[in-house]
């Protein structure tokens, strides 16, 4: 009988804190920067957002249930060194050559696959609603570089690079974008339902927050694997990330499942990709308490705010957290300050944001970041980066061609795959299932 | 398994039935006897406190005012006949045991099914022998936890969600609509999602409006999805069973007031077929079609009516989605009158579209127009004598048929 019970589970014991983008420059990860959005945007209301006290955070998270676990308290200290020093030298690992090469080359492919997107969109080869990442991509680098195969990934509509920095093929993500048979979802999902049963990647949602309770049933999942079922892994329960933006955190299902997780200690991480804007509505002027990661610690997790324009940080960040959730420790908030450079969708005229604004975050590219801390630390020269750079091309060009020279989907299609056992068409009046009729088959039997 | 030998000799011969047509568990039951077998005539299945045929006496269709059944089946006769005597929410309670047991990944997810054993104790005592886990307590975020369930169905759990009112599940209508319906299909068939999400509709007893919602209605439209609805002790527990192993998202309704109908069932396991239709009564005047509660009011109907010496033929259709033609067809090509008898509200309920797939397949059969009994376009009110013109009588239904076959 599994021994799980919802009991009252005691807050932790640490505090949450600001931004580890102001962390000394001591830190090997730290890379120039400018000062994060909240105090450098003339928003009207940023100044008084940072002058309002975090009286949420300290004490009515801190408990004073003396009766916690040993192991836990153990891990709080630590926990409680990570979130709140500044001086985490020790935990923090210098990146080697290889990491950093393979954190380039999936930054660079996100970033050339989105642009050639666009590209495609503007000449006719794709349609509907195409939203990209630029800009974004040490978030999904940072985290999904982490994980394992039998980690899953939930995202929303800008899922094309999660799908990518988790494996899947970029052909394959091509093709789906052109509607053709040879997507990875043969063409029925196209650019806002990005799936991939063989890399774990749940989908590509088109309604924000609907995802999340989705990754919440995939790390529920995986919990029942290992405290029911007994398929126990050695490095521990299968991670779930679920991405969503800024706009999703005012959304139902984001705190229904944050605290249905905590409730539970499921090993999912919510990881906010907090670029500031859903759609045309500024983030400020959507939220009574814009600081996302706060949110956490209301329902009894850690929240944690990073720099989502440094890859390095992020992925710090994230292995602490993804560590946390492995081991049972239950889900973190981890609110990642980034941007989009391209508008929401590639619809969007993208008017309303200043042009200050977009440059401020252009001179933090993530990717312009990276290169440049890989040749200051001597990891690799300047033509290996641009070799990798020439061989994402390639990649990119021949996913292109493939989706270009594979073909639509046939009629036979349409009616497959409605109903995992296609019975549920029901029985026809000649007393056959429907699924037998020849017609059927072929796509033209009305059902 | 007296009750199924009779129906058995009351049906038309029955012809071998190719396997790959009967959805059975494990255990065979005897040829006379399968209920899930599809043969050439009718289909009976009988509940115990009734009987076929002419108008001998049906102590079971006075439960139409009491939902509950009168205890009136004698204790000699209870204890000579094979199987067990247990009220639906027993059955629904077995079926999903049986089926808990014998697959680790089923489990439970709702509002009060674990410690507290259901709201209308359907998974009592379930928490204590599965534990917590697999019998869940969620808090009270049915999209979330509905979502939640579809997640875990895509990673190989096969969850059954319960919604403590159908009504309730109205907030999770986003999940069970784009994701549980559509997922399968926009992944490329690459997840499945094998979840039942099912819970108590319909009108009950001066419940209110919010509380009397008729959901089949609103879900019918979402692509994907299996709805069945279930009316005895016997098709409840079958139709749990089969919803559980399908591996399609199914929409299992019962109805508030149906859980204390009592009746004998198979000790045997059986598993029925989420597709097919009940034959409840055959007949050669009329063919009513009804589903879930007002399957009771039209055997009450009928009960009249075989004393005003009509002789109607009624269908429990039970899938709600998709539709048995086939039965329903032979019927109608049989007695060339249709009448549709519903819970749902007149606009857009199951009656409106098993009305337009008659007339799509059975047009040359049919000697009369569709008559389509439905509840009123209203809120249910709270007042009892409003209540009851909400929903349809069986004087309405004896009318309906007097009308159909002048």
């Amino acid at each position: 009988m599994a021994a799980f019970s919802a009991v009252k589970i005691p807050p932790p014991q640490f505090t949450t804190v600001r931004s580890s983008s102001q962390r000394p420059g001591s830190s090997p990860a730290h890379f120039a920067h400018s000062p994060s959005a909240f105090n450098s945007i003339s928003f009207g209301s940023a100044k008084s957002v940072r002058s309002r006290p975090l009286f949420a955070v300290s004490s009515d998270v801190v408990s004073s249930d003396k009766t916690k676990p040993a192991s836990s308290s153990a891990f709080i200290v630590n926990c409680d060194m990570i979130w709140r020093s500044r001086l985490v030298h020790c935990l923090v690992v210098a990146v080697t050559r290889e990491v950093a090469l393979e954190l380039y080359e999936d930054m660079v492919l996100g970033r050339a696959f989105e642009d050639m997107c666009a590209q495609m969109y503007y000449r006719g080869k794709m349609f509907g609603f195409v939203h990209l990442y630029n800009g974004q991509e040490a978030v999904s680098t940072g985290f999904i570089k982490l994980l394992n195969q039998s980690d899953k990934v939930v995202s929303t509509y800008r899922d094309h690079v999660h799908a990518l920095s988790k494996g899947v093929p970029s052909r394959e993500v091509m093709a789906e974008l052109f509607g053709k048979a040879t997507g990875c979802c043969r063409g029925q999902g196209g650019s806002m339902h990005m799936f991939s049963a063989a890399h774990n990647v749940l989908g590509g949602f088109a309604f924000i927050g609907e995802g999340i309770p989705v990754a919440t049933g995939a790390a529920f999942s995986a919990k029942y694997h290992h405290e029911v079922l007994k398929q126990s892994k050695p490095e521990g329960l299968d991670v779930t990330l679920a991405f969503f933006g800024d706009g999703t955190c005012n959304n139902g299902q984001f705190f229904e499942c944050l605290n249905m997780a905590q409730l539970w200690k499921l090993p999912i991480i919510f990881v906010v990709e907090n670029n500031l804007w859903a759609i045309g509505m500024s983030h400020l002027r959507a939220t009574s308490d814009p600081e996302i990661w706060k949110k956490g610690p209301a329902f009894g997790m850690p929240g944690v705010h990073v720099d989502g324009m440094d890859v390095l940080k992020v992925r710090e960040v994230a292995q602490e957290a993804i560590a946390r959730a492995r081991r049972g420790e239950g889900p973190t908030l981890v609110e990642c300050e980034t941007y989009r450079f391209r508008g929401h969708s590639l619809a969007d005229p993208d008017e309303l944001r200043k042009p200050d604004e977009k440059a401020h975050y252009a001179a933090r590219d993530p990717i312009i970041a990276l290169k440049k801390y890989i040749i200051e630390h001597g990891l690799a020269s300047e033509s290996e980066l641009k070799s990798i750079d020439k061989k994402i091309d390639d990649v990119v060009e021949d996913a292109v061609e493939f989706a270009d020279s594979s073909p639509l989907p046939p009629r036979t299609q349409l009616l497959e795959n409605v109903f995992a056992d296609p019975k549920g068409f029901g029985i026809g009046p000649d007393g056959k299932y429907r699924c037998e009729d020849p017609l059927f088959t072929q796509g033209t039997a009305q059902v | 398994m007296a009750s199924l030998q009779m129906a058995a000799l009351l049906s038309a011969p029955s012809t071998p039935v190719p396997s790959d047509r009967v959805r059975l568990g494990a255990l065979r039951l005897s040829a006379s006897s399968s209920s899930a077998a599809r043969n050439g005539g009718a289909l009976v299945v009988r509940s115990e406190a009734k009987v076929s045929g002419g108008g001998a006496s049906a102590r079971g269709l006075s439960l139409i005012t009491h939902a509950v059944a009168e205890k009136a089946a004698a204790a000699s006769s209870a204890d000579s006949k094979p199987g067990h005597e247990l009220l639906l929410f027993e059955a629904l309670r077995e079926g999903l045991d049986e089926e808990m047991e014998r697959d680790p990944t089923v489990c439970v997810m709702g509002e009060d099914v674990g410690h507290y054993g259901g709201s209308y104790k359907v998974t009592k005592g379930l928490a204590t022998k599965y534990g917590d886990l697999r019998v869940l307590d969620t808090p009270i975020a049915e999209n979330s936890f509905t979502g939640m369930g579809i997640g875990s169905a895509m990673t190989g759990l096969r969850p059954v969600v319960e919604g403590m009112n159908m009504g309730f599940l109205l907030l999770a209508y986003n999940q069970i609509s784009n994701n549980c319906g559509m997922l399968h299909y926009t992944s490329g068939g690459q997840f499945k999602i094998p979840i039942v999400i099912r819970g108590p509709g319909g009108v009950g007893r001066q419940l209110g409006a919010e509380h009397s919602q008729r959901l089949e209605s609103y879900f019918q439209s979402i692509p994907g999805l299996q709805m069945v609805a279930c009316s005895t002790p016997y098709n409840a527990k079958g139709l749990m069973k089969a919803a559980i192993r399908s591996e399609n998202p199914v929409v299992l309704f019962e109805h508030v007031l149906l859980y204390n109908l009592k009746e004998r069932i198979p000790d045997e396991e059986y598993v029925l077929s989420l597709e097919e239709a009940e034959m409840v009564r055959p007949g050669e005047h009329v063919t009513i079609l009804t589903y879930s509660r007002m399957r009771y009011h039209v055997m009450q109907a009928a009960k009249t009516l075989v004393n005003k010496g009509y002789d109607p033929e009624v269908i429990d259709i039970r899938s709600l989605k998709p539709f048995d033609l086939y039965t329903i067809g032979n019927s109608i090509k049989k007695t060339h009158r249709v009448l549709i008898v519903e819970e749902c509200m007149r606009t857009g309920g199951i009656g409106a579209s098993l009305r337009s797939a008659i007339i799509d397949n059975f047009w040359d059969y049919l000697d009369a127009p569709i008559l389509c009994l439905s509840s009123q376009d209203v809120p249910t009110p709270y007042a009892g004598t409003l209540e009851n013109w909400t929903v349809v009588q069986p004087e309405q239904i004896v009318a309906a048929v007097e009308q159909l076959c002048k």
